[in-house]
């Protein structure tokens, strides 16, 4: 018979972190609460990597090869095989990088709540130049923040050059900036010189009020006024500056902005920054986020109740993250026994070899299989992330991947494991009779362990 | 800052790319009506297609001065009418257009106006007047709409699309076959997934259409090899293009299946072009050059089953009228949809032309919308699929009987 602190000690391993590792669940049963409280820390989230290639020295990279390529241009020259390497390389290390942290770490927990930020803040790969700056962007912007204010995260993103960079903020120029007035007396120069909306709005929508944070077409233009100017150090300036953010006066648009009922007066980068502290402060916003955590962590159609608890520990605190995540592993609601969440294709990979006490050693064991399941590393379809519900990622072909990839990573580990402790240990007081059985009467090691990979309970948590 | 290079995205589309995915709904069980041999394919292009360059109006006196540096030349436009050109990566299109199997919507919108990719695209989507009104995708509902008629779903692509989401469990399929695994395992699954609402339906259908997927990749393997574009496309275009026209083939080789599924959703992505998106030439054209291998593709492979298939494109929404500062454009409201088919009734474009004048532009900055997204699809769906309209106006569309059917399509 389980006792409630074993079945709250495989909730908290498995809903709250990543997934249990071999012994792990038994060794938090004496205060489940407790190990999830002692993963908050003010430093934020752990780092894949302890020197890692900067930003700045990724995106000086991409320039490189670009002006290379500009020079050696001719014929039938194939972009894409040619930038392939240096995304390949970056990919390579960042994300195999990630995904060792997550298949390893004590902090679960952390780590998860780390991904809920970093996905909140997509940077997605798909636009080939930020495939080399995600990893970057996560280790720069987002981790050392997740238990910190979340202005301060909301600013250290939203002027991090990978962002600037992927929703094109870095060109937006204002149509009556000094650089404006000058490129219309020199009408031979093409280019430069205008508005660009695509940051301000995805600020205003995915990640600070929200599409009903009662925000107008006029304030996401006022909005992207007062960010023309948050551009990227480039080859013209000094080498300490190339590569991170630099305010460019000139491309600035110049007066006073109105953004949802407030007057911004002219202050050149702080304009931008006195508006991304007010909608950082907006109870829309609190709400906004407060749902998608209640429904990452707890289930895709969340009791208001643990919203409404998590709202209130966010404005209490001033946005104060670890406060937040506090509120939210306390929360009775968020400890209900039924799992209702299921596994994305990385929690689901990630959890696997947590399962067996092992971890990836090389991209091939992640990226083919996360493709085929839809979620192809650090390529989120759109600045608004990777889906959170088990609609989209149960689609049928989707749980055939799940099967087949299951079965051939089996076939490798299973080996002298036996399955039932696997079992055990994976799930602890979450497994099921059924499972329980269908593991133990298996006609071989490897189908045991693909069962068990694929039972309800282990694809949900 | 940099020149856009195409994404890998287009060139993977074996596994993830072209964000294809492909979704079949309805075989019917009432033979010899007709009905059951109709087709309908929709395309959903992800992330707002420019409608003004998909059919630039180069005869309308406003477009090249709002256009600038991304305007389609007049000489360089396929022509369609005095107003009207296509873009000339849609070649394929051009050529069904001249015979009367291909028309524009040039300003068409779903009814929503908050420029918004996800709300936009769960309007669209869904069906509903607003955003986030139903959790149902409107071609899943459309399913019980046939009088009767049994009606199954398919989507390819690795996650399912909310245009077939619903209380009917539709089947999923991407390309990659599946392991020689362990036969017991799919039925210990199945044991093990009883009752589960969520697991239970969507995996039963994974099963069921693993079978028909190699009968489909077994009748596309044994079609010719698509004609390659020509020698002067760099290689990283020209397989794009390929890819892109074998998925078509690929697609095709469901529906032609006895049995095969009747209505197909399907959608490409890559359409967000906030800078350098370029003009006759560029990253849009190539998006435009990949969409038309598709479409060309589908053609293609259904052969005879083209004469009942209606083809929709269709985008949830459009971009602003002029250029931006960063030779891209931003959201909109008013987009092209290309209504395609051997089914379709020749004629002009679909809905009325606001044209671009200052005063005409909606909010003063984008094509004004002159036809309800909603409106074409009843159209097509009662029109070319038979379904009752009654059902369209409520449980497909819901509150939408003040909206009429875009009706003479077919």
């Amino acid at each position: 018979m389980a006792s409630s602190n074993d079945l709250n000690a495989a909730i908290a391993v498995t809903r709250f972190g990543l997934g249990a590792r071999p012994g792990e669940i038994a060794a938090v049963a004496a205060d489940p609460q407790g190990w999830l409280r002692r993963q908050i820390r003010p430093a934020g989230a752990d780092q894949p990597q302890a020197n890692p290639e900067s930003g700045a020295q990724r995106l000086s990279a991409f320039r490189d090869y670009q002006l290379q390529r500009r020079r050696a241009r001719e014929g039938d020259a194939d972009p894409v095989q040619v930038v392939t390497g240096l995304v390949r390389r970056a990919i390579d290390a960042d994300f195999l990088a990630r995904a060792r942290l997550a298949a390893t770490t004590p902090a679960g927990f952390r780590e998860r709540w780390h991904m809920f930020w970093a996905n909140h803040f997509t940077v997605s790969g798909s636009k080939v130049i930020t495939a080399t700056v995600v990893g970057p962007f996560e280790q720069e912007a987002i981790r050392p923040r997740v238990f910190g204010r979340f202005e301060d995260l909301l600013i250290a993103s939203s002027a991090h050059p990978a962002m600037l960079v992927y929703l094109d903020q870095a060109q937006s120029a204002g149509p009556n900036s000094p650089a404006a007035a000058y490129l219309r007396r020199r009408p031979q120069v093409q280019g430069g010189g205008g508005l660009n909306e695509n940051l301000a709005r995805e600020i205003l929508e995915l990640h600070t009020v929200g599409v009903d944070g009662g925000y107008s077409q006029a304030d996401v233009t006022e909005f992207a006024r007062a960010l023309t100017g948050w551009s990227i150090g480039g080859r013209r300036e000094s080498a300490d500056k190339q590569g991170l953010f630099l305010f460019r006066p000139q491309i600035h648009e110049p007066g006073h902005r109105a953004v949802m009922g407030r007057v911004y007066d002219p202050d050149g980068v702080n304009q931008g920054l006195a508006i991304l502290r007010d909608l950082a402060a907006r109870p829309a916003t609190a709400r906004h986020i407060c749902g998608k955590i209640a429904r990452h962590f707890v289930a895709d159609d969340p009791p208001s109740a643990l919203i409404a608890r998590l709202e209130a520990a966010w404005m209490a605190s001033g946005g104060d993250l670890g406060r937040v995540a506090e509120a939210l592993v306390t929360a009775p609601e968020a400890w209900d026994p039924a799992p209702r969440k299921l596994k994305t294709p990385y929690e689901f990979l990630i959890s696997s070899w947590r399962a067996v006490g092992g971890q990836p050693a090389a991209l091939e064991h992640l990226a083919p299989a996360l493709t085929a399941m839809g979620q192809r590393p650090f390529w989120a379809p759109s600045p608004k992330g990777w889906p959170d519900d088990a609609q989209t990622w149960a689609a049928p072909d989707a749980l055939i991947k799940r099967m087949t990839w299951a079965e051939g990573f089996s076939a490798i580990v299973a080996g002298e494991l036996d399955p039932n402790v696997v079992a055990a240990g994976a799930l602890g007081a979450r497994i099921s009779d059924p499972v329980r059985k269908a593991v133990a009467r298996a006609e071989s090691r490897e189908e045991a362990l693909s069962i068990l990979l694929l039972s309800p309970e282990f694809q949900r948590r | 800052m940099t020149r856009p290079i195409p994404t890998r995205r287009a060139l993977l589309a074996a596994a993830a790319g072209l964000g294809l995915s492909v979704s079949f709904v309805g075989r019917a069980a009432f033979a010899d009506d007709g009905l059951a041999r109709k087709k309908l394919i929709t395309v959903i292009a992800r992330g707002a297609m420019d409608g003004l360059a998909v059919s630039p109006p180069v005869g309308d006196p406003a477009y090249a001065a709002l256009r600038g540096r991304i305007a389609i030349p007049a000489e360089a436009a396929l022509p369609l009418d005095a107003t009207f050109g296509l873009h000339p990566s849609l070649a394929g299109v051009h050529a069904l257009a001249k015979a009367g199997q291909a028309r524009i919507a040039p300003a068409i919108a779903s009814p929503d106006r908050a420029r918004s990719h996800f709300e936009a695209q769960d309007v669209l989507e869904t069906g509903a007047g607003g955003a986030y009104a139903t959790d149902s995708g409107f071609l899943n509902r459309a399913l019980n709409a046939g009088g009767g008629r049994r009606i199954e779903a398919l989507s390819v692509g690795a996650t399912a699309p909310l245009i077939l989401r619903g209380p009917i469990q539709t089947g999923s399929w991407s390309p990659g076959a599946a392991g020689e695994g362990s036969p017991r395992l799919p039925a210990i699954l199945t044991d093990l997934y009883a009752g589960d609402p969520v697991l239970a339906p969507a995996f039963a259908k994974g099963l069921e259409t693993e079978a028909m997927a190699a009968t489909a990749q077994a009748g596309m393997n044994a079609m010719a090899a698509p004609a390659e574009t020509g020698g002067g496309t760099p290689a990283f275009i020209r397989r794009g293009v390929a890819v892109a026209n074998g998925l078509g083939r690929n697609v095709a080789g469901f529906l032609t299946q006895p049995g095969g599924p009747q209505i197909v959703a399907l959608s490409v992505d890559g359409w967000d072009t906030h800078a350098n998106q370029g003009g006759a030439e560029g990253q849009l054209a190539n998006r435009l050059l990949y969409l038309d291998a598709l479409l060309t593709g589908l053609n293609e492979g259904l052969g005879a089953a083209w004469a009942d298939t209606i083809i929709v494109v269709a985008t949830e929404f459009g971009r602003t009228a002029r250029v931006n500062g960063t030779g891209g454009t931003d959201h909109g409201t008013g987009s092209t949809a290309i209504v395609l088919g051997g089914g379709l009734k020749p004629g002009g474009i679909i809905g009325d032309w606001p044209t671009l004048a200052d005063n005409a532009l909606f909010e003063g900055r984008d094509t004004r919308p002159t036809v309800d997204m909603r409106g074409l699809f009843k159209g097509v769906l009662a029109d070319h699929m038979g379904l009752d309209r009654r059902a369209l106006d409520s449980a497909v569309f819901p509150g939408s009987a003040a909206v009429a059917p875009v009706s003479g399509l077919v």
